[in-house]
């Protein structure tokens, strides 16, 4: 059994960057990705500010070298997924047991819409290429496919959280030596279904997000994918990691379908538990990623149940969906690979569009690039529907 | 591990009955919600989600636990009805005047959150979403986590439902028969397609056997090769190696066969080699065809290891088992992969 999960490389594409460094560039910058939309074709366009990925489905299929049928969702997958696997320097992926895990909540649902409105006129019509990848295991079978993995696959999907549980299950599988190597992450893109769902909940900010803000409104939607190439001691002894995947945990708020309770018993239960499982205390914690969607109900559970576990400990933490915009299923992936990478890179994000502190707790969100930072421990948080909360941790202590 | 608890929600109520058909298709015995729902919930809950509650319900009881430790939930589709809903009224509505409800109840976590909400279980809570290998992931997880703990018990278990969009759109996959044939025909008919089903299976699981222990869940594999017949049969072979068995000491091979005999033609050539001389049972022919079928599977067969017996309705072929010590549940797949779960008299 190996002890140690290591993290080999990662690969994201969001709002704010078509790869790592571009990501890494705009916080620096502090450029957030929220625009009004641009390809997603809603008639929500110039209500509610959203942070698409750049780029049309044309260009993405020719980064991903693959065709332009593909879901949008696949296409992301692909991108991310090969910059994460490059920037592992791991070569031939044949020569590894390899898995892909990756998490998604809406899956082939952006071609699903084009197929409806087709469909809903008459049931014999409709192209079925649109709609034979409708579920979400269909998209990460695709890109498994292309990426020549063969030994594992398989598809969460826990709402918000679920690309952090995707993190866990690879985890999983290498500590019990079923694979040496897994690909694990998530992709989900911008489809009407989810900005009309959101918005039916009125908890979509018009303006852009502010979280862990007095004055937050709510949150703004976002496309992308992110990987990390998650390693085994062996594998890790031979290369140089960015650090250790130290300690995750999963927990139900069991609370209400979609809302947090007001104390974040769940938020709480994960954090602690995570802790646990990495060894250290609250006060080793040097940043927390947090889940901050900009909601009022998440930030403010999420901000005391960080209050109950770290005390007059707080560590500098920001959300980074005030760039990225709340991508759902990858929000925990591209969160983990952000965390990750502050970790090797000493470098900490900033939280935009924060003015005011929040009158319930004690603690506002950093809200400058720091580089030059001496981190060993670094938190994320990832919190979703049906009470789904999970919060990594990871570590450099080596 | 150990099966502690079954739940069962099928069109297959169990031996003596025949399986719910309506149309060409099979559906769901619906059982008596009210035993674990309120009225007011059941008439809001799709029907995925309160086939998937009350199969979870009948395994604590059988259990005998109210509090498990973590649920973990397999599901193809998700909650198809609800996820249908939403998108209709999108579509036709373009955009405006749309409710929440059924936007809420379309994640895939739907279920495993409101059974988590119903249980006040504020354990682990995880929800696999990968078409044919949904349920055995979810149990590959179940694995792992009683490895890390011990003590615990765990409720796992899927769902999967078919509504008239799903049904209409796979037909035209051609996943399903042109011309429609009943439950008793459908394994023999080696035409293309199959029929469409639905179902939950919900089970409890933990690490030690006790008094409580109806059999052992002794492997799981799930093949992503894609296999031919000859590397699918010595898949099977290692597999049966590795978990320290020969093919001759299986008490009966449980297979897939679903009909379609694109499909069906991936099972023959061990069937008729190193299964030669075993019994044969199948179950698509009982709950139709669905990604997470195997479940069913696995839930009527740990039921023939508790009392011994095999229903008849499921024997394909040879004679009825004399004892029933380790069945093999073979699960082919269109795309040519496999799952395999082994299960053992304890």
């Amino acid at each position: 059994m190996s002890s140690g999960v290591w993290v080999a490389g990662g690969g994201v594409i969001s709002g704010i960057g078509m790869n790592l460094s571009e990501c890494i560039n705009s916080f620096e910058a502090m450029q957030p990705g929220m625009q009004e939309m641009e390809f997603l074709k809603s008639i929500h366009h110039d209500t509610y500010p959203v942070a698409e990925v750049k780029a049309s489905n044309d260009t993405l299929a020719s980064m991903a070298d693959e065709s332009i049928h593909w879901s949008r969702t696949a296409l992301l997958s692909k991108i991310a997924a090969k910059e994460a696997w490059q920037n592992s320097g791991l070569g031939d992926i044949s020569n590894y047991r390899v898995g892909f895990v990756s998490a998604s909540t809406v899956g082939g649902m952006d071609l699903t819409e084009h197929f409806m409105e087709e469909y809903l006129q008459d049931n014999s019509r409709g192209k079925l290429r649109n709609v034979i990848h409708h579920d979400c295991g269909s998209i990460t079978d695709l890109v498994a496919e292309s990426l020549g993995v063969q030994d594992f696959i398989s598809t969460i999907s826990t709402a918000c959280s679920s690309g952090a549980n995707a993190m866990m299950y690879a985890s999983r599988l290498i500590k019990n030596d079923m694979l040496d190597v897994v690909i694990a992450g998530g992709a989900d893109s911008l489809t009407r279904f989810t900005l009309n769902g959101f918005n039916t909940l009125m908890i979509l900010d018009t303006e852009p997000c502010k979280p862990f803000d007095e004055n937050r409104r709510g949150l703004n939607l976002g496309e992308g994918a992110a990987y990390l190439v998650l390693v085994s001691d062996k594998i890790a002894a031979e290369i140089d990691p960015w650090c250790r995947l130290s300690g995750y945990a999963n927990a139900n708020d069991a609370y209400h379908q979609t809302a947090s309770s007001s104390e974040g018993t769940g938020n709480y239960l994960a954090m602690n538990e995570a802790l646990q499982k990495a060894g250290i205390e609250a006060s080793d914690v040097d940043y927390i990623n947090l889940h901050g969607t900009g909601t009022a109900n998440n930030d403010s559970s999420e901000g005391k149940a960080i209050m109950k576990l770290f005390g007059n400990n707080i560590p500098p933490l920001s959300s980074t969906k005030s760039f990225t915009g709340h991508t759902l299923a990858a929000s925990g992936a591209l969160e983990a690979v952000f965390s990750a990478y502050a970790l090797k890179e000493g470098i900490l994000y900033p939280n935009a569009h924060f003015q005011t502190q929040m009158s319930e707790i004690s603690f506002s969100p950093l809200t400058e690039f720091l580089s030059n930072q001496d981190l060993q421990h670094v938190m994320s948080n990832s919190f979703g529907f049906g009470g789904n909360c999970s919060s990594l941790i990871f570590s450099k202590d080596f | 591990m150990y099966i502690q608890g079954i739940g069962i929600v099928s069109p297959w109520t169990g031996h003596g009955a025949e399986p719910l058909i309506k149309d060409d298709h099979f559906v769901i015995s619906d059982p008596e919600y009210k035993r674990w729902i309120d009225l007011q919930q059941i008439r809001r809950m799709s029907r995925v989600v309160k086939m998937g509650v009350a199969a979870a319900h009948m395994s604590l009881e059988e259990a005998d636990i109210k509090l498990p430790d973590a649920i973990i939930t397999g599901t193809a589709y998700g909650c198809l009805a609800d996820t249908g809903i939403f998108l209709q009224k999108m579509v036709t509505q373009k955009e405006e005047m749309l409710a929440p409800t059924a936007f809420i109840q379309s994640t895939h976590n739907t279920l495993g959150g409101q059974i988590a909400l119903k249980l006040s279980c504020h354990g682990y809570n995880n929800t696999f979403v990968h078409g044919n290998t949904s349920f055995e992931s979810a149990l590959l997880d179940t694995q792992f986590y009683l490895t890390e703990n011990p003590s615990a018990r765990v409720l796992t278990g899927s769902a999967d439902e078919i509504t008239p969009i799903s049904h209409n759109i796979l037909s035209r996959l051609r996943r399903y028969k042109r011309k429609p044939v009943t439950p008793s025909q459908l394994l023999d008919t080696a035409t293309i397609g199959s029929m469409g089903g639905e179902g939950s299976a919900f089970f409890v699981l933990q690490g030690m056997k006790d008094d409580h222990s109806v059999a052992e869940l002794k492997g799981i594999e799930m093949i992503f090769r894609k296999l031919n017949p000859e590397q699918s049969l010595q898949a099977i072979i290692d597999f049966l190696k590795k978990n320290e068995l020969n093919p001759t000491e299986l008490s009966l091979l449980i297979t897939g066969r679903n009909g379609d005999i694109r499909d069906d033609s991936q099972y023959e050539l061990a069937e008729n080699s190193i299964f030669k001389n075993l019994p044969k049972a199948a179950f698509k022919h009982l709950c139709g065809e669905y990604p997470t079928a195997s479940s069913f599977a696995m839930g009527i067969a740990a039921r023939a290891i508790q009392t011994g017996q095999l229903a008849p309705e499921m024997l394909y072929s040879g004679l009825p088992p004399k004892e029933i010590k380790n069945i093999l549940i073979w699960n082919a797949q269109t795309n040519m992969r496999h799952s395999l779960i082994l299960l053992q008299k304890c």
